[in-house]
């Protein structure tokens, strides 16, 4: 029990913890926001291995089929970031 | 009320000391539980983290970004386009974006080359992110050649390294001037990659984006609120193949959990036998196997959340890592604001806690409702 108690206290913790960096943050965030203005950036640096991965925003709109017709997926980070909403709403 | 507690201050000190006889197969429960609790609450948090990150900092993003359209691929844009589209009413000014992907073969690794509005490069001299920096060992001072459109090869200069801390928008990014830009890719003077369109009244972007297509039919508009929805979308953990891997988690931990408290050893029946022979109640007995079940659970829950944040929050997610890197090079070294809500908890609490507890409850009947009798005599 003293081990649940403990366990929980962590996550109290945690859960304060998170909400005071969010807090604390929110100048940086506010200056990165700065910096995607200055420079015109559209997206997120997550993954650079594949044009619609790295700029899932602009993405063509075959990048499902980029090499051919019916080619699977081939770069891993595509497994995960799925194609944006705006080309799954002009294919629905 | 106070006997009440008592009682249950016994059958848990009881079912605490029942668990530890069991050490072994009660940790290795835990330890899949925490792990299964781990993985879904690391996408939980990592996802949710990164949509937030997105929305915050991509609000300051081009409001409409006008791309030209050749056999579905996105193709150079002539530059005049932009006084057509500025003759547009409510349209306050339009703007040519110079930007495209460099293959190093070094490094082995893809660049994303960009030419800044705002800031004043001479034609040889570039300013690249942290994560360049980190892979070519590239610092203030240094120079890099590139190996141009035509084959020639193309120095240039560092004058800068991007701040580490916007590393998740600007790892791979090289900013070079326009000069440069066209040294390296050869666009032609009156080419540009896309142009950004800036509008006076905020409402009025959608309506104008249609406006522009309907103007100029070989391109596409994107505006600031589609590629806000994108990052909405493409990191929603209810959809895509995260969820197929998750599911198939939780089912492979309900089968565990199943069998666990299914399969009963002879031992635990014994002592159940033994405990209804004393004069435990069966109702006692289910407490027990209650207290059993929350003990296992929550500890599981707590240590698999305490760990997903830690992973997240302090380790740049690394076991997401290999996936998202893919066969690239470059990684960026962020840190995520811890965007956490109690909603996340609930959620992750509702997917772990829940079906363990309707997995064990109908096996905990049927071993409360043992004859004490049977069981003693086997």
């Amino acid at each position: 029990m003293f081990f649940l108690g403990l366990c929980l206290l962590l996550l109290m913790s945690i859960l304060m913890q998170a909400g005071y960096v969010t807090q604390g943050d929110l100048a940086l965030l506010r200056q990165k926001a700065q910096v995607v203005k200055n420079l015109g950036l559209t997206d997120l640096c997550l993954s650079t291995e594949a044009r619609y991965t790295r700029h899932p925003s602009q993405a063509d709109w075959h990048t499902a089929l980029q090499s051919h017709p019916l080619a699977l997926d081939h770069f891993p980070s595509g497994s995960i970031i799925g194609p944006p909403a705006t080309l799954q709403k002009l294919h629905d | 009320m106070i006997k009440a507690i008592d009682k249950q201050r016994y059958i848990l000190d009881f079912t605490l000391s029942s668990l530890w006889r069991r050490k072994g197969k009660n940790l290795a429960l835990v330890l899949v539980y925490t792990l299964v609790v781990f993985v879904l609450g690391s996408v939980m948090f990592f996802t949710q983290a990164l949509k937030n990150e997105a929305a915050l900092v991509l609000r300051g993003s081009p409001e409409i970004i006008v791309q030209k359209m050749v056999a579905g691929r996105h193709d150079l844009i002539p530059v005049s386009h932009g006084a057509q589209i500025g003759k547009i009413r409510g349209v306050k000014a339009v703007k040519a974006r110079f930007w495209g992907y460099y293959y190093d073969p070094g490094a082995q690794a893809n660049y994303t080359l960009m030419v800044p509005e705002d800031l004043p490069l001479k034609d040889q001299e570039i300013i690249v992110g942290a994560g360049i920096s980190r892979v070519r060992r590239l610092f203030r001072g240094s120079s890099i050649v590139f190996r141009t459109y035509d084959g020639k090869p193309a120095t240039f200069f560092i004058k800068g390294v991007l701040s580490p801390d916007s590393e998740l928008l600007s790892s791979d990014l090289i900013l070079i001037s326009v000069p440069g830009f066209t040294r390296v890719f050869g666009v032609p003077p009156d080419r540009a990659t896309d142009l950004t369109v800036q509008v006076a009244n905020r409402k009025e972007i959608p309506t104008i984006a249609a406006k522009i297509v309907d103007a100029l039919p070989d391109t596409r508009a994107i505006t600031r609120e589609e590629i806000l929805r994108t990052y909405d979308a493409v990191f929603d953990w209810r959809g895509g193949i995260m969820i197929a891997i998750l599911a198939g988690a939780v089912l492979a931990f309900l089968i565990f959990a199943w069998d666990k408290a299914a399969g009963l050893s002879a031992e635990e029946k014994r002592e159940i036998g033994i405990l209804k022979a004393i004069g435990w109640e069966t109702a006692d007995v289910l407490e027990m196997k209650f207290w059993e079940g929350l003990v296992v659970s929550l500890s599981s829950f707590f240590l698999g959340i305490i760990l997903a944040y830690g992973h997240i929050f302090y380790a740049s997610a690394t076991l997401f890592e290999p996936v998202l890197k893919g066969w690239a090079v470059l990684y960026p070294e962020f840190r995520l604001t811890p965007f956490i809500s109690g909603y996340q908890i609930a959620i992750l609490f509702f997917f772990t806690v829940i079906p363990y507890t309707v997995a064990t409850i109908i096996p905990s009947w049927r071993a409360a409702t043992i004859d004490p009798d049977a069981v003693m005599r086997t």
